[in-house]
């Protein structure tokens, strides 16, 4: 029994030109790659480490840069969605499920047993795939590598090769180029070799932790915790400066470019989560979910995460804290104090600014979630203080860490791009994405605009939306899209065949704006109505 | 509380009762034989060419229609009995109407081509010609070479849906240049061009004489007019323009002409019965339009005026100024104001056009007043709201070409060509 939903209406496949020969050779290229790699994890012994690494490493990226150029520069500039729902990989068929499954084993292993894929513990020898990038990371860092040394190469090996795919694939169109070289940059740069160098640094007298400038706290959640905070005070003036710059991140940085550009200067541009999705992910987009319910889903879902880091964050920093004023201005009081005044200003702004722009569920969400975090501290302050708030901190640290770090952004994050789409941790998960669409939502000079009465509701840009975002709806109405969850990765205004759809950073003033009637029809009908 | 029943579930019918509901609380029925539920009929190429699943040209999930307490009902409506207020069905069943709105769109023309009814010959327009297309032409080892008659924007279309599958396409235009009945020349070159980088065989001035049939009554072979020649094929598109789709009013009272006549008010010569969209005809053509538009802007727009009219406000149809989109393979066009193929009298035409890319913009306007009267744009997107106040404001060319930034709608961080287009015409300024 085949898996495959047959899309299209054909009885016989419609899709007889999937991929020509020089894209059989790429594949098998890549495959030889592949299964480098996969005999190292079967622990074959292989004689030269770093003349095989280079060599699995170019293999892939050799067949991936092939298939790409066979793909689209085989063909004129534009839109190349043809046959996209009738590939198995790309319409949850068969090979679909096989990559979904593939992908997801992989990061379960990853996560919870390194030791299958060689990892040495307790200082013994690596052996098997990690081993085999022991001679790349000795070569950047000085040492040996780890799991996540293995996974950060081949992350960024991912992002790379599928971002030149990417990129040919929208060669006409320069918003989706610059936003994929950036992506590229960040990752190769910012969360490869940066921190991979500056461990280089590194001394017995001197040690910073491992720090990816551009991760941010919440979706960075160990940022603030003891060791990291301890090291980065330890490090001297450096050290600060980092510390420093983790915290103007959240407070400063963060709001303020999300006020000039949206969310997007973070998610579609810069993120590393964000660049494997539009890279290696971009194939999945289309799986997506658009109904109603999914959007109902997600609000709750993402909010909550929210939430538990902030919570657990509090926790965390809290319990490290000294309660003796006179060592150091900031004790546990001053901490919680600080904490609760943030947030108050933070829902009484809201609250009083803009609550005319919340609907009915957003209002009871916020008041609940004020309530909860609020009771929570609360509870604290008046019961004894060996725990905080009722939990452990250590139990709320490992909750947070297991679910949301490992399993949610993970496994399902990433191994389950081929069945929900590729940016389902985004959409459902990130802490960041929660708060830096919040900022979209309330104060922000980005939106989506729409093109007068143009749009004639085909459909591809809320098919396209890899978060899920019913674009057509607002689009058919005339009416600015305006969502905390858009990414801004611009593919709705690509692909759209009626020029209706575009990114833009204006006043904003009239930046959501609910027409009744749209432009071309009779004007004093348009204003007569559009008015109530 | 009055039924109002809507025959045809297109963008008209569907606009017509989602405004009717907001307005009012009478009851509304929806009737078509096509599908269940809306979808966007524009979109149905990209269900061929595996852009989406039909599902997705379903602008509203299915749970909609219900929830704004709009009845849908699967049927054909036989005959119109205006003085009983009933509809006859095919079903058997009649449905009686307080109010009737008829928004039954389009055919595909068929200009009685021998062989025009065999198999594997077909227009574009409803869902079963998709299906149909599915059947005849599923891939390229099946449909070998496909045939499309008629060089307008379903036929080109219909070219480049069979080319996603890498079917061999020979496409027949009647006219010498592509749609140049509409387009200027420069922009129908244009697409001429791209066309054939489509490895479409293009034959301009060519008609259809007739469609060859094999033993089992399915098309062979398709014969041209002007050389005689017999060319093999699996599959014909007849894609020579629409016609209203009325054929069941024919025994009716309704006075209809090729369309369904209706006065300003959208109203039919029985009281209580409307038509709108693509079926309706109007008994005075507004401004430059033709009394017949099938396009998709003009039912949306009917619809929302009809609603006005049913729920107690008389509103005259009174659309603005005209637009349009369309996109020919990979090339963008739109089009503002009246941009006729060859200039109105006492009007002229600037032409700009990209050296090497497909871009180029033409704009008509007045000799003696320099009044801006229309845009055509290739490749390049404007802003719909400020072309649409300049035609209200009556700006002059110069005043167009100085401001086009302002109308500029390309993504961020596209190559803009105001300044080139801005020199370019300065320059035949200044030779002329």
């Amino acid at each position: 029994m085949s898996l495959k939903v047959n899309h299209s209406l054909s009885l016989s496949n419609p899709d007889t030109n999937a991929i020509n020969n020089q894209q059989k050779i790429a594949l098998a290229i890549g495959f030889v790659g592949l299964f480098i790699l996969v005999l190292a994890l079967l622990n074959v012994d292989m004689p030269n480490k770093p003349l095989v690494l280079t060599s699995s490493l170019l293999l892939l990226t050799v067949g991936i840069v092939w298939f790409s150029n066979q793909a689209y520069l085989t063909k004129l500039k534009g839109i190349k969605n043809d046959g996209v729902w009738f590939k198995s990989i790309s319409n949850r068929g068969v090979l679909g499920y096989l990559t979904g499954i593939a992908l997801t084993v992989f990061y379960i292993v990853l996560y919870f047993y390194p030791q299958y894929l060689g990892l040495g513990k307790n200082g013994a020898e690596n052996t098997g795939l990690v081993a085999l990038f022991d001679p790349l990371s000795k070569l950047l860092s000085g040492n040996s590598a780890s799991q996540w040394f293995v996974y950060g190469t081949l992350y960024t090996l991912a992002i790379l090769a599928f971002g030149y795919k990417f990129i040919l694939k929208y060669r006409h169109n320069r918003y989706q180029q610059l936003r994929t070289v950036s992506v590229m940059f960040f990752q190769l740069g910012f969360a490869f070799l940066i921190p991979e160098l500056m461990a280089r640094l590194n001394s017995d007298a001197f040690k910073l932790p491992y720090y990816d400038l551009k991760n941010i706290w919440p979706l960075n959640y160990y940022n603030f915790e003891k060791y990291r905070v301890d090291e980065f005070i330890n490090a001297g003036t450096i050290g600060l400066a980092l510390l420093l710059f983790g915290i103007a991140s959240i407070f400063i940085i963060t709001p303020y470019l999300t006020y000039k550009y949206g969310k997007r200067w973070y998610c579609s541009w810069v993120c590393g989560c964000g660049g494997l999705a539009e890279t290696a992910g971009d194939a999945f987009r289309q799986l997506s979910d658009k109904r109603l319910f999914a959007w109902k889903v997600e609000r709750w879902v993402i909010h909550s995460v929210l939430v538990f880091v902030v919570v657990m964050t509090t926790a965390v920093i809290y319990s490290y804290l000294g309660v003796d004023s006179t060592k150091y201005w900031l004790t546990k009081s001053v901490f919680l104090t600080s904490v609760v005044v943030l947030l108050t200003l933070v829902f009484a702004g809201t609250m009083l600014f803009k609550r005319h722009e919340l609907g009915k569920d957003a209002k009871l969400g916020a008041i609940g979630y004020f309530v909860i975090i609020m009771a929570l501290i609360g509870l604290h302050v008046f019961s004894d203080s060996t725990k905080l708030f009722i939990f452990e901190k250590e139990t709320l640290r490992n909750t947070y860490g297991f679910l949301i770090g490992s399993i949610f952004s993970g496994v399902i994050g990433t191994g389950f791009y081929p069945i929900f789409g590729n940016r389902v941790w985004c959409r459902m998960g990130c802490p960041m994405a929660a708060i830096l669409g919040f900022q979209q939502r309330m104060f922000s000079k980005f939106r989506i605009t729409t093109n007068g009465g143009q749009c004639i509701s085909c459909g591809n840009c809320s098919t396209y939306c890899e978060m899920g975002i019913d674009v057509r709806a607002y689009a058919q109405k005339g009416e600015n899209i305006v969502r905390s969850s858009c990414v801004g990765c611009g593919i709705c205004s690509a692909v759209c065949p009626r020029g209706v759809l575009k990114l833009e950073n204006d006043s904003l003033k009239n930046r959501i704006n609910p027409k009744e009637i749209l432009l071309g029809n009779d004007v004093n009908l348009m204003n007569f109505l559009n008015k109530n | 509380m009055k039924h109002i029943v809507i025959i045809g579930n297109g963008i008209a019918g569907v606009t017509a009762a989602r405004h009717i509901r907001k307005h009012s609380n009478n009851q509304i029925t929806i009737i078509s034989a096509e599908t269940d539920y809306f979808f966007s009929r524009t979109a149905l190429m990209y269900v061929y060419m595996g852009h989406m699943t039909f599902e997705h040209t379903q602008p509203y999930e299915n749970w909609f229609w219900k929830k704004n307490n709009i009845n849908l009902k699967n049927a054909y409506v036989e005959t119109v009995r205006t003085t009983e207020k009933k509809l006859q069905l095919s079903n058997g069943e009649t449905m009686t109407y307080d109010t009737l709105v008829i928004a039954t769109g389009s055919k595909p023309n068929k200009f009685g081509w021998p062989g025009q009814e065999l198999n594997g010959v077909q227009g574009l327009y409803h869902k079963q010609d998709l299906e149909n297309l599915e059947r005849y032409a599923p891939n390229n080892q099946i449909c070998k070479r496909a045939v499309i008659v008629g060089g307008g924007l379903i036929g080109i279309e219909l070219a480049e849906m069979l080319r996603s599958r890498n079917i061999a396409v020979t496409f027949l235009v009647r006219e010498n240049s592509f749609w140049n009945g509409v387009l200027p020349e420069g922009e129908s070159q244009m697409i001429n061009q791209h066309i054939l980088d489509h490895h479409v065989d293009l034959r301009l001035s060519t008609n259809l004489k007739a469609i060859i049939p094999d033993e089992n009554g399915k098309v062979k072979s398709v014969i041209i007019e002007e050389t005689g020649e017999e060319l093999a094929c699996d599959f014909v598109g007849l894609t020579a323009g629409v016609s209203p789709n009325i054929n069941f009013l024919k025994s009716s009272d309704i006075k209809v002409n090729r369309g369904v006549l209706v006065n300003r008010f959208l109203e039919t010569s029985v009281p209580d019965v409307y038509a709108i969209g693509d079926c309706a005809e109007q008994r005075q053509p507004i401004g430059n339009r033709r009394p017949i538009e099938a396009v998709w802007y003009t039912g949306r727009m009917m619809g929302e005026t009809l609603a006005q009219t049913i729920c107690g406000n008389k509103t005259a149809y009174n659309p603005g100024h005209w637009f349009n989109s369309a996109k020919f393979f990979d090339i963008e066009y739109q089009t503002y104001g009246w941009v006729f193929s060859k200039p109105k009298e006492g009007n002229a035409h600037f032409h700009w056009k990209h050296p090497e890319e497909n871009l180029c913009i033409t704009i008509e306007y007045n000799v003696t007043t320099q009044k801006f009267e229309g845009i055509n744009t290739l490749g390049i997107r404007m802003r719909h709201e400020v072309f649409d106040r300049w035609l209200t404001e009556e700006r002059t060319v110069d005043y167009v070409i100085d401001n086009l930034s302002e109308a500029n709608f390309d993504p961020e961080f596209y190559k803009r060509y105001e300044n080139n287009i801005r020199s370019y015409y300065q320059k035949l300024k200044e030779v002329a």
